[in-house]
């Protein structure tokens, strides 16, 4: 098995209050659909993250659903209104009971 | 072994097996995550997967969903997608929802991405499986339940992206 989870989030560690930063991600997953076989003819189990969270202090800033339709090693790019200083945590999970949470600071002047 | 006992057993077997394989895909997926909507991401077909996911087949293109995905993609594992929606991201009037379709993956459906006021603006970047050359779509969704298509992008895959 390929590296599995090691969250990395990256945004600016500063920003003016109310400014749109963009807030970029990168987990490692394998987001096997179950559809293909491997080189004996077997099934390869569907393994993929299914929802990804984003909270700023605790408080809900956005969810995902994903699909196995999104790529090995999952990226995501989204923003995020930066109206005070705090933290950003992400959770991924996954079909098979995995679970990785990353966190990143912000400070908005 | 007496006949009555034995078809009554055979008849518990078929009766086991035809279960069975009706079984099979929710064991398979005994895992999924609470809240992932299964059904709407098992949708075989566009028109299922929108229904599912969105309530219509039917949805007006505007302008101000911009969808930006390459024309040509050399592996179609890999795909970079970008989603950006003008619209404002205030408390009383944002983009609720922005819902991702490849019109011929074996499911359609590939990501619903759901925003609250606070990220600002309604954009995500990520990266998709495509199986064929196809077409590309999103919809967003406004908090008050107006739907806006994106004008759909067609992707030449020179390489699927499922693999086998």
């Amino acid at each position: 098995m390929a590296d599995l989870g090691n969250p990395m989030i990256r945004m600016p560690a500063h920003a003016k209050k109310g400014e749109v930063v963009e807030v970029r991600s990168l987990i490692m997953n394998p987001m096997t659909t179950g559809l293909q076989k491997n080189k004996e003819g077997k099934l390869i189990p569907a393994h993929f993250i299914q929802t990804v969270t984003a909270t700023f202090d605790g408080k809900p800033l956005c969810h995902l659903d994903w699909s196995t339709a999104i790529s090995a090693n999952p990226y995501l790019a989204f923003k995020m209104r930066a109206e005070r200083s705090g933290t950003l945590a992400m959770t991924w999970k996954d079909n098979q009971g995995g679970s990785w949470t990353a966190e990143a600071k912000i400070t908005v002047a | 072994m007496e006949r009555r006992k034995f078809l009554k057993q055979s008849v518990l077997v078929s009766a086991l097996v035809s279960t069975g394989s009706a079984l099979l895909p929710s064991l398979a997926r005994a895992a999924n995550v609470p809240g992932w909507p299964a059904k709407e991401f098992d949708a075989k077909v566009l028109d299922q997967a929108m229904h599912d996911s969105i309530g219509t087949t039917t949805v007006p293109e505007s302008a101000a969903v911009h969808l930006t995905a390459p024309t040509i993609a050399e592996n179609g594992a890999a795909v970079p997608v970008t989603v950006d929606v003008d619209h404002p991201m205030t408390a009383d009037n944002y983009i609720d929802a922005v819902f991702l379709y490849v019109d011929h993956n074996p499911t359609p459906l590939a990501s619903a991405f759901f925003f609250s006021p606070e990220n600002g603006r309604a954009y995500f970047q990520q990266r998709i499986k495509m199986a064929k050359t196809d077409m590309v779509r999103a919809v967003a969704r406004t908090n008050k339940g107006e739907l806006m298509g994106s004008k759909p992008q067609e992707v030449k895959v020179t390489i699927g992206g499922c693999g086998g």
